[in-house]
């Protein structure tokens, strides 16, 4: 009866002995690697800063050129670069210029650093079903685990700053383009590949040629997703001491300001959708072989 | 078929089946095994059971089956797009199961290239960089692919929609990209999977005019595969019949639709305009018969009947190339031209 209404656990010594252990055995490892790991990160955290030092300095008229310019070249529609300019307008007339400039290089610096890791594990995937098997299940843990957790010895090994704030966000933002790329992968016509094949194309010359130009519209809904989920991870991010609009949105939270958060928030809100409709039209524009599509 | 012909493509006792153990079901197939059978006890799938095909040089070999007979797969077999269970796969003396991947892809690059049902072009790509694809892909200099790739857009007659997206073409259109790009390598071999089967009636015929006449041009060892009689028989200078993965028979048009090897062939030829089929020297007897009405030995049954009947002859003299080589009665005609039951 007593087995039945108690759950039977590990002694409290043991517990504490074996949680002891992990946390000795992860600190005994970040004194030993930590430095390694930092300066292994360091032109990642140069190029960071390079890039936020270069958009809050710059004349602002000049950033919202470059902006604008972005936004023509991939929506292709002046109804987002106008929306756009004016975003940005508004954004630095209620004063949060410079934060919005610090999270704009965090979230450019991880999206291209997810693209740069992502895709070629999301090709790897499509190549092979056993990476697949291995790679998924990680997948469904960066995206589920609470973000407080991975915090933690993220922390512990980098200390407070840019670099671990970066590794966070792409922890979270990761995911989607390596699953959209694989499944993009996957779905290319098998008999476009086989016509290929057909005509002795190798392997590269087959992904280059074929499945990625084939893929790349699931490849760009992932890189959508991706920046979705970096700007979404700015705040949690502020707390280990990335700058940016997630700073005031902590301080509005600790002290209950209504309208200091509701200002920031909105500007990430205005950011992300910027960002969506500037990639969404670059998708759409890279599919220009289908507009035509039962014309006959 | 003689035995001192130009043959292009061998296959020897070639196998295939379907399944995880695919190796140990060869014995039970050799015993007999039906292909139903195979796959109620075994659940591995017969594609292909002992095959033997010899492909002559610059002929058009027709396969022909209903779908699931195995003629998609045996076509794969050529270019080895599927690896055989047993057998042997010759192209010009070269066993192309024992080529290396290299070696594999320089021959699929340049000896022998394909055209497929349903196009398979590449929606990504305008109308000249699909017929292009193929010297792309063997690394072909861009002044030479430009050069090659517009002669063979003029001559499948597509001139014009160079810049056009395949998805804009009709079906017709694209299978038309479809052949130029399997003609701009010069490939030897032409694997043409059900090239037409997808296409309306009206364009299918256009696009058998069109192959024909490239045909009597270029020459090519073109492997066919069709579910249609009618085009087996208009394009085919041999054709093999596939049922359940085995070839029930094989031979020319004219033995195929005088001497059903069974009678699943003869339920394939029951509709068929026999008439405009059979060939006056596949029926003639050999005694001459002078002072008869000529006519010429390659005439199809439905014109001899025409002219004989013009002259009111009981017989004709047969001839080729003006000269006598036999003759055929007017019943001899008749006879042919009954439907087999």
């Amino acid at each position: 009866m007593e087995l039945l209404n108690k759950f039977p656990t590990l002694g409290d010594q043991e517990l504490r002995d074996l949680k002891k252990a992990i946390d000795r055995g992860f600190r005994d490892f970040s004194r030993n690697h930590g430095e390694a790991i930092e300066n292994f990160f360091d032109p990642l955290l140069h190029f960071l800063v390079w890039l936020e030092r270069l958009l809050q300095t710059s004349p602002w008229p000049l950033v919202i050129l470059a902006v604008a310019v972005f936004a023509w070249l991939g929506a292709r529609n002046w109804l987002v670069v106008g929306g756009t300019v004016a975003a940005f307008l508004a954004i630095g007339y209620l004063g949060m210029w410079q934060d919005t400039m610090a999270t704009l290089a965090i979230v450019s610096v991880a999206t291209l650093l997810c693209i740069a890791v992502g895709i070629p594990i999301g090709i790897a995937m499509a190549r092979s079903d056993r990476v697949q098997a291995a790679i998924t299940p990680l997948l469904d843990v960066m995206q589920t685990i609470p973000s407080f957790v991975y915090l933690i010895p993220v922390v512990m090994l980098l200390g407070i700053g840019k670099v671990p704030g970066l590794i966070a966000v792409c922890i979270y933002a990761l995911p989607p383009i390596v699953r959209l790329t694989n499944l993009g992968i996957r779905l290319v016509d098998r008999e476009v590949l086989e016509a290929a094949d057909a005509f002795g194309a190798s392997y590269i010359q087959k992904l280059l040629g074929v499945q990625i130009p084939l893929a790349l519209p699931n490849i760009f809904a992932g890189v959508n997703q991706t920046i979705m989920m970096s700007l979404a991870m700015v705040v949690i991010a502020s707390m280990i001491g990335v700058k940016g609009l997630g700073v005031p949105v902590l301080r509005a939270i600790s002290n209950q300001y209504l309208a200091l958060g509701l200002m920031n928030g909105l500007a990430i809100v205005v950011l992300a959708i910027i960002f969506d409709r500037i990639s969404q039209g670059f998708g759409k524009n890279l599919q220009k072989h289908r507009r035509d599509e039962h014309q006959r | 078929m003689s035995t001192n012909a130009d043959i292009k493509v061998q296959i020897r006792d070639l196998y295939k089946i379907f399944g995880p153990n695919a190796a140990a079901m060869t014995e039970h197939v050799g015993a007999g095994m039906s292909k139903d059978d195979l796959l109620e006890r075994h659940g591995h799938v017969l594609g292909l059971k002992d095959i033997n095909l010899d492909v002559e040089a610059r002929h058009i070999q027709v396969v022909m089956g209903l779908s699931g007979s195995g003629k998609s797969t045996l076509i794969r077999h050529i270019n080895r797009l599927i690896e055989p269970t047993g057998g042997e796969v010759l192209v010009d003396g070269v066993d192309v199961l024992a080529m290396s991947p290299p070696e594999l892809r320089n021959f699929r690059r340049s000896k022998a290239s394909m055209v497929f049902q349903r196009f398979a072009l590449l929606p990504h790509r305008t109308v000249v960089d699909n017929v292009a694809y193929g010297l792309h892909i063997q690394g072909v200099d861009k002044a030479e692919v430009a050069e090659r790739s517009q002669r063979w857009i003029d001559r499948v007659g597509l001139s014009g929609y160079e810049q056009y997206y395949t998805a804009q073409l009709s079906g017709g259109m694209q299978q038309r990209v479809g052949l130029a790009r399997a003609l701009a390598t010069d490939a030897e071999i032409l694997l043409m999977d059900e090239p037409f089967s997808a296409l309306d009636p009206l364009i299918r015929t256009d696009m058998q005019n069109i192959l024909l006449d490239l045909q009597t041009e270029l020459h090519k060892t073109i492997v066919f595969i069709t579910h249609d009689l009618e085009e087996a028989l208009r394009l085919g200078n041999n054709i093999a019949i596939l049922r359940d993965g085995e070839a029930v028979q094989i031979g020319t048009p004219q033995e195929i639709v005088l001497r059903p090897a069974d009678d699943y062939v003869t339920d394939f030829i029951k509709d068929i305009n026999r008439g405009r089929v059979i060939e006056v020297a596949s029926i003639m007897d050999a005694e001459p018969a002078n002072g008869a009405p000529q006519i010429d030995a390659g005439m199809v049954l439905d014109d001899a009947l025409q002219s004989l009947i013009g002259t009111g002859a009981e017989i004709a003299a047969v001839t080729r190339d003006g000269k006598p080589v036999g003759s055929v009665r007017l019943d001899r005609i008749a006879t042919a031209l009954a439907r087999p039951d």
